[in-house]
This record gives structure tokens, sequence and C-alpha cells, in this order.
């Protein structure tokens, strides 16, 4: 069943056209992948989904209902997480009080809230020693975790991942990606946007490649990751 | 059963302990301290240093000094607390939209006229005369801050929002534009009402000075006095900022307030109304404004309404001394010039022997200070490494 649908999105940033005309499906459960180079629209389609950006013509579905009309902080409540490109961590906040801010919409009193407070250091045990110290002092790692944990936070239904690897030590990628797939096993839908389109393919079950604003190809992952082009221009294979 | 156990105290370790509620409501009040005691001291040494230097030409100057000084020092409390009040509108705002709102010192003004308005009211139905003093000023500063408030929000809705996006000099020549359009709306009001264009500020009767302590100098005992009202202003003052950061520092909604000053869009990602945001920071700071107003101009007998435009344009240098943007930087550099001015007021004359008048060169020094501190230290007092947006 499609959790999220775009349907020819088309986004401007001013006279600039962005996007035009994306068409995606996400599927309840599944881990779909974006992949395309710098500039090809990726950020620019989590941005629209979130409603950060507008779209100006074609619609953004959420269980079949229309979400590109209605605020970003909206958006957060029917249930659209996002850890955005470059973590964004609130730098002058503790770990902790990123974490509650990601759990801004409910009560931090609530037993669930601890619960999901425990999922989270359980996922990221990194995260629990750092507790008090403030999000601008972890390192390019622990701030990747700690977005992905702030956004895991608001109980969402699909949660939107910018370059999650973007700047991060190779072991450190590896270690993204597996918690990644956790997620996912624990009944996370989860939309991936990445350079990184080997490791991408390699956890994704579907993926988009995006070109100048354009899906150019869509398929099952392992398919794209036997296709020519994919390899020739996005995994470095010749 | 060990499993349980277990738990509960992994549960209980991301629960914040009371301590450290309080270390964050507190340690920003400590700090304030003491600055308050800081440069009550430095600037205390300091002209009793140069007494001393003139000592052998004028014998009797340091007495002179001394005699003043505990009078100099709290009346540079009182100035130092309007100015915090104050600045703590134009930190707030620029914390979150960096747009200095030239506003604000009007939105002081109004607190102050409003005050002014319900001491006639009550004169002129009779209730002023046996009411409690301090009913009366819960009374001026809960209007002040009600009118100040939804005025500040009212002038963000009209004035500024449908500005956001546009380049920066635009919102700010907005303000500008308020500022007078303020100024010029009210002195109109004024001027066709019982209060006039110097309105008197009515108040009860608030009884005889109080007198602290007496000092002993040579052969004469010399009181040290504070009016009832400079006290009542300066402790509103202190616990308002008390609550504010508690506010700020400690509950939900202040933790919104400084994401959304930190990273707005992605504030809004957490499910933050970023307009709601918006609208409520300039209603606190509006309502500190207004508090102020009400506060002063009670202290001082008279409002107008050209009132708020040296205080506002001093509690703006206040916020930058401070380091705009911060709020703990804003109370810090509201009393840090408070005192500075308070000295220069009272001891330039002394010292130049009459020849430089100090009320008039009080402002001169203000307005170095803001200088200097652009040139020099542009982060402000408290610098940018412990900055603390709104």
């Amino acid at each position: 069943m499609a959790l999220l649908k775009l349907e020819d999105v088309h986004t401007y940033y001013g006279k600039i056209h962005a996007l035009k005309g994306i068409s995606i499906t996400v599927n309840k459960g599944e881990i779909v992948t974006l992949i395309g180079s710098n500039g090809a629209g990726k950020s620019t389609t989590l941005r629209t989904i979130s409603g950060l950006l507008a779209p100006r013509q074609g619609q953004v579905l959420l269980n079949d209902e229309r979400i590109d009309r209605i605020p970003s902080h909206e958006i957060v409540k029917r249930g659209i997480a996002q850890s955005p490109e470059g973590r964004r961590i609130f730098p002058r906040l503790t770990v902790l009080e990123n974490l509650e801010m990601g759990a801004y919409l409910h009560s931090t009193r609530s037993v669930t809230y601890q619960e999901d407070l425990e999922r989270v250091f359980t996922l990221f045990p990194r995260l629990r020693e750092r507790v008090s110290q403030k999000g601008g002092t972890l390192s390019g790692g622990e701030q990747q975790m700690l977005a992905i944990g702030r956004a895991l936070m608001t109980r969402p239904q699909v949660l939107l991942l910018d370059e999650p690897s973007m700047g991060l030590a190779p072991v450190l990628v590896e270690q993204i990606f597996e918690i990644i797939e956790t997620i996912n096993a624990q009944g996370m839908t989860v939309l991936l946007v990445e350079q990184n389109a080997l490791q991408a393919l390699g956890i994704a079950h579907r993926g988009y490649v995006l070109q100048s604003g354009r899906i150019i190809l869509e398929d099952e992952a392992k398919v794209l990751r036997d296709n020519e082009t994919v390899q020739k221009s996005y995994l470095g294979l010749e | 059963m060990a499993a349980e156990a277990n738990a509960q105290t992994s549960a209980q370790a991301v629960r914040r302990p009371i301590a450290e509620t309080l270390r964050t409501v507190f340690g920003p009040l400590v700090q304030l301290l003491l600055f308050v005691i800081g440069s009550a001291i430095a600037l205390s040494l300091l002209v009793i240093l140069l007494s001393l230097v003139q000592l052998g030409a004028r014998p009797d100057l340091l007495t002179r000094t001394l005699t003043i000084l505990p009078q100099v020092l709290i009346d540079g409390l009182v100035r130092g607390f309007l100015f915090s009040t104050i600045a703590l509108g134009y930190t707030m705002v620029y914390g979150v939209l960096e747009f200095i709102n030239f506003a604000h010192g009007e939105i002081f003004m109004v607190g102050g006229v409003t005050g002014a308005a319900v001491g006639l009211f009550l004169a002129s139905v009779g209730l002023l005369e046996g009411m409690n003093p301090l009913f009366f000023v819960l009374l001026v500063v809960l209007i002040g801050m009600i009118v100040s408030g939804t005025l500040a929000v009212t002038v963000e809705r009209i004035a500024y929002r449908p500005l956001r996006g546009a380049p920066r000099l635009v919102p700010l020549i907005s303000a500008i534009g308020v500022s007078l359009v303020l100024q010029d709306v009210v002195r109109l009001i004024m001027t066709n009402s019982p209060l006039g264009f110097n309105a008197r500020y009515q108040s009860p009767d608030f009884g005889p000075p109080i007198r602290l302590f007496e000092m002993t100098l040579g052969d004469r005992p010399v009181p040290i006095i504070i009016s009832p009202k400079a006290l009542v202003f300066i402790t509103a003052a202190v616990i308002m900022l008390i609550v504010l950061n508690y506010l700020v520092n400690a509950t939900r909604l202040g933790k919104a307030i400084r994401a959304t000053a930190q990273d707005m869009s992605t504030a809004s990602l957490m499910g933050i109304n970023v307009n709601r945001i918006i609208t409520l920071t300039f209603l606190i700071g509006g309502a500190l404004g207004g508090a102020a107003g009400a506060l002063f101009g009670l202290n001082v007998g008279t409002v107008n309404p050209y009132m708020g435009f040296i205080p506002g344009l001093k509690a703006f240098t206040a916020a930058v001394l401070g380091g705009i943007g911060n709020i703990t930087g804003a109370m810090v550099g509201g009393l840090v010039l408070g005192f500075l001015e308070a000295f220069v007021a009272s001891y330039l004359s002394l010292f130049t022997n009459g020849a430089l008048s100090g009320a008039a060169y009080a402002d001169i020094a203000a307005f170095s200070i803001l200088i200097l501190i652009l040139i020099f230290r542009p982060s402000g007092l408290l610098g940018e490494s412990t900055t603390q947006k709104v």
C-alpha cells in the first residue's frame, strides 16, 4: 500500500525550476532511495515533502491525503519526520534537549516518551553517554545519530533521511547504514536520499535515479545496481 | 527483577535532575550578580582612586566622593534594571529574527503612558487616594504588560511579518517607521485627552524615603536612603528576570524559543509552529518593556510620548554591550551600562570641578560605549562562545 506518494511535483526556487515533474511512491515498510549527483533535486524533493518548500504544481499524498498545502509543523504531526541535510542539530541545546525538541508534539512526562528515548539510546548508545553535552560539540557521526534520533522522537510513519553518510568516515557510514536497516526492520518506512549510491542501493528495496530535476530511472534496488548507466555514473564501476 | 531495576535506573538517567534545572535557571542570574558586584566595585575603586590622586589640590574631594557613593550605586541599579528589562526585548527579537526592532522603545513608552492613564482614571473615580501602593503597582504593571505586549504582537503582524524574507534593511526601516507612527499617535491621543502632553503619573502615597543605614564620615553622619518607588522598581525587575530565565531555560516553550532562534526551518521540522513562537517572542519582549515603562514612569513621576526614544537607544546599546541575541548578555549589559551612566552623571562634574556637567555627558558615555564595543568587541561582553541566543 502506498504510504507516501508524489504525483508530478514541480518545485521552484524563485525562477529556477528545480523539480520538473517528480512522481515517487513509497510503500509501507520499504526503504526507498533517491540517488543522483549534486543538484539533481534530491534534497529539494525531501524539502517539498516536509513542507519547507511548496510545490507549484502536482501533489504530495500521505495515506491518500493531500499534504502539499499545509505548513511543515502540521506535516510533522501527520507523521513525516526528516533528518535534514547537514544534520542541523540545535548547536546550543544539549543532546537531551535536542531529543526533547523531536518530541515537541508529545508530552515528555508520558511513559511512551521514556520508551521512545530508550529506543533511541538503544540504537545509539553514544548519545546516552553525551546526554548533557551541547549538540554543537558532538562529532559529525554523533550529530548524524542525534539527527536521526531526533527525527524518530517525533514518532513518524515515514522517516526522510537526507545524506546521512555525508562527511563521515567509512566505518561510521557502515554503522549508520546498519542502523537504518535496523530501524526499517522494526517497521519504519524510510525514504533515503544518498550520493553514496552503492551503500544506498545495498540496503534499499527500491530506488529512483534523479538527474536535473527529473527521474530517469526507477526499479528494484538490485536491478538498479546492475544497470549499466547507474554503474557508470553513480557507482564508479566501468 | 534485575532487568526491571536496570530499566528503572536507565529511565532515571535520562530524566533531568532538579539540580540541573536550578543551575540552568539561576546560573545566568549568578553571572548577572557577579557582573553587578564587579562593576560596582570597579567603578567605586576608580572614583576613589581619582579623588586620591587629586587629594593634594582638593582635600575635601575624598569625603565628597564617599558621601554620594552609596546613592550613586542605588541610582546605577535603577538605571541598570531599566536598561536590562528593555534590552531583553531587543535581544529576544534579534535572537529569533536577526533584526533590530527599533520600535521597542515606543513599546516601553506605551507602557508608561498606560500606567499614567490608569493612575488618572483611578484618581478621577476617587479610588487612588486610599489604594494600597503595592496593589497599585501590580495593577499598572499588569495593564502595562497587557497593552504593550498586545501592541508589540500587532506591530509584528502588520509591519514585520509581511516583510519576512525581504532584504534585512527593509524590516529595519519599517521598524523606524513604526517608531515614529507610535510616537505621534500617542501624542495625538494624549494631547486630546485629560492626560496632556506631559502627563503627571498619579499614584497613591508610597510613604517617605526608606533609610537603609547611616554612614559616619568624619564628624557628620550621612544617611543612605532609597525611595520606595525605586525599591519597587528594582524588586519588580529582579522578579521579572527570574521568571524570564525560568521560562526560557527550563520550560518546553523556552526550549522551543531557543530552538527556533538557533535554526528556524529545522525547528519547524520538529513540529514547532515558528510563527507562533515569533508572536510569543514579541509578546514576552513587549510585556517586559511595558512593565518597565509602567514602573519607570511611576519612578520618575511624569510620562510623555517621546520618553521611550533615548532609553530605547540605550537599551539597544546595553543589548549590544552584552552580546546581541544573548539573554544573559542583555541583563548584564543593561546593568553595566546603568552603573557607568550613574557614575558619569554624578562624578564627572565633581572631578572636573564643575567644568563638565555630568548629567549632560551621561548620554555621551553611553553611546561612546556602543561605538567602542562595535569596534573592539562586536560579539559583546559575554562573547560568542557562551552565546545563548534567546
